[in-house]
């Protein structure tokens, strides 16, 4: 299992065009990878899923993965993160 | 004619015919039936075939308007193939031994609900998008077609509210605002009209029904929409109009141009601002840079002291953002005008001369430190620089590099990273004209606030309205304190700026850089001006 924090700095937190693009690189990957904000955890592959954690400008997510391709999943996911939000 | 009163998300002038744009209402009804596979099999091929329905609206957007806007038909395929969204339709059709139109419009409602109780504006309105590709696809079960509007002419749309796939259907030469009933500052509506520069006005109560054909004019300055306009205020609006657009024109013209005059000569053409909302302005007019970011907000937002935490993360947003353009940040000036209860500062007789700025963060390192370690912090995310304001002597720049090169031992110790940056003084009092020479060998810039220099250079309070004809910014002796900064700054080999209003004066702009200033710090909606004055001077004509 990886894991990776990040906060989001993006003024508009995670929208909905990011979270699009962001679902189209996790569907990529055959690990289960989830995103969790203050204790409420969603599937990163499924737009209402992340879309419905409401994460907003300054706040902290936890990204996990867990599969086959979990190292790159991770890397991935955090470039990103960092590209995009 | 009638007057209406709503909320404008863009501003601008429109005149024209309303189009009354409406939809056609229908139930959904409630039907038992028996066989659930082939009622799962009949929503399966409706719900593909809505996908293939926004792959095609995807592409003809992204031609008509751009990718921005295409993007929401991605999200909206994204919706359609949402596993939770498409498990809870089959369950229900499967569970309720019901027809798949109502098991789509139960789950939307679900969806929609799930949204608009979000605590978050923007997300709010994605409830509207659930709705839409639910719509979609009850409208492929129920064999309708798409239709959209014809229009003949350029239009005003005036409707209860219009969905994504709505507006990306009107044929967009000829939309000339949008008025509507509903809808928020988030809605498509309102980010369709930002990105197409048009005006919209929203929350219009109105009875639209009888408004179809008629003449009506939309401010989206003063967010009022007329209909059957008298002929004083149709004059009145085509040549605000007429203005409107000579403006427009001038931006757009010089946006991505530099900032050089006719022979050739460059300068920097930075933003001030005073809050991290303003990035938005910033970026809009084109500014090369911030030139004064007003640290204060932090402090005059708040009950008590922004942690370290806080401001890093604030920092570090506007460093990302401007994405390597310098960022010069003032650390804090509070005092005199801006007072924050928790700083416990007594009444003063005087306070433009009292306790404040530097003085205060000299006098409590602690709260300087806190914000040193977190403007260093954020060095590693941009192109940043540091000004100190209200100097007045060698001694305090000195007690400054003291703390700076403690903050920087204390980071390096912890294994913190950070860059070493420009660090600058604000020329602001008259001591610091004098000592400009001396000051210069010691920091990397100056930047004079023309402001509080003007007020304490003419001994005139700024605040006191019975003063205000004396108080002259371009009194000589301001003048000459400006070409005095500037000439001691080069002497020593570094630049020299105006953060303060009188550089947005485009009637001083030639004078400015005939005396050698480097940059202007202008606020954002003065830039384009700024830069338009700036490439028509000729600094070597005679």
């Amino acid at each position: 299992m990886k894991q990776l924090r990040y906060v989001i700095t993006d003024p508009e937190g995670i929208h909905a065009r990011p979270a699009a693009l962001l679902i189209k690189l996790t569907t990529g990957f055959s690990s289960v990878i989830t995103m969790e904000k203050g204790g409420k955890s969603g599937d990163a592959k499924r737009i209402f899923a992340v879309m419905g954690l409401g994460v907003k400008q300054g706040e902290e997510v936890l990204i996990t993965a867990q599969g086959p391709d979990e190292d790159r999943a991770i890397k991935e996911i955090e470039d990103f993160l960092k590209e995009n939000l | 004619m009638l007057t209406f009163h709503g909320k404008s998300v863009f501003g601008g002038i429109a005149i024209g015919k309303i189009y009354v744009y409406q939809k056609d209402n229908r139930l959904i009804k409630r039907e038992k039936i028996t066989d659930p596979e082939s009622e799962i099999a009949r929503f399966q091929k409706a719900r593909k075939e809505a996908v293939e329905q926004l792959g095609e609206l995807y592409q003809s957007s992204l031609r008509k308007i751009g990718k921005s806007e295409a993007a929401i038909f991605e999200v909206h395929q994204m919706m359609l193939e949402d596993l939770d969204y498409v498990q809870s339709i089959e369950n229900i059709i499967e569970g309720q031994k019901v027809n798949a139109e109502y098991a789509v419009a139960t789950t939307a409602d679900n969806y929609a609900c799930m949204f608009a109780s979000m605590d978050d504006a923007y997300m709010k309105e994605r409830a509207a998008d659930v709705k839409d590709v639910s719509e979609r696809v009850i409208n492929v079960l129920m064999g309708n077609k798409d239709s959209s509007p014809e229009m003949t002419e350029p239009v005003i749309i005036v409707a209860e509210d219009l969905a994504p796939s709505e507006t990306v259907q009107l044929d967009k030469d000829k939309v000339l605002a949008f008025v509507t009933r509903l809808g928020s500052s988030n809605s498509h509506t309102a980010i369709l009209a930002r990105t197409m520069g048009i005006p919209a006005l929203i929350g219009v109560d109105a009875d639209f029904k009888k408004l179809h054909g008629k003449l009506g004019v939309v401010d989206g300055f003063k967010g009022v929409f007329y209909t059957e306009p008298e002929e004083s205020v149709l004059q009145e609006l085509e040549e605000k109009k007429r203005q409107e657009e000579e403006k427009k024109n001038l931006l757009l013209s010089l946006k991505g141009k530099a900032n050089v005059t006719l022979d050739g000569r460059e300068i920097k053409l930075y933003a001030n601002i005073g809050n991290i909302k303003d990035l938005a302005l910033v970026k809009q007019n084109d500014a090369s840079g911030i030139g004064l970011f007003r640290s204060e907000f932090l402090y005059l937002e708040k009950d008590n002291y922004p942690s370290e935490e806080e401001q890093f993360q604030v920092y570090k947003t506007v460093a990302q953002s401007m994405a390597g353009k310098q960022v010069i940040i003032r650390t804090l000036d509070i005092g005199a005008d801006k007072q924050a209860d928790y700083f416990d500062i007594p009444q003063e007789e005087n306070p433009a001369m009292g306790y404040r700025a530097i003085r205060i963060c000299l006098d409590r390192p602690e709260i300087f430190k806190t914000q040193l370690r977190a403007i260093f912090r954020a060095t590693v995310y941009g192109n940043l620089a540091i000004m100190y304001p209200m100097i007045i002597s060698l001694d305090e720049v000195h007690q400054i590099q003291k703390l700076v090169a403690q903050v920087k031992d204390e980071l390096k110790e912890q294994g913190i990273a950070y860059k070493d940056v420009e660090e600058g003084i604000m020329i602001e009092t008259p001591a610091a004209v004098m000592m400009s020479g001396e000051l210069a060998k010691e920091v990397d810039f100056f930047s004079i606030g023309t402001n509080d220099l003007t007020q304490y250079t003419l001994a005139i309070d700024r605040q006191n309205p019975k003063l205000d004809d004396l108080y002259d910014a371009k009194h000589p002796a301001v003048l000459k304190m400006i070409q005095m900064v500037v000439d001691n700054a080069h002497k020593a080999g570094i630049w020299v700026g105006i953060c303060g209003e009188l550089g947005a004066d485009t009637d001083l702009t030639e004078e400015f850089l005939k005396m050698g200033i480097d940059e202007l710090s202008v606020s954002p909606g003065k830039v384009l001006p700024v830069r338009k004055k700036i490439r028509e001077i000729n600094l070597d004509k005679k």
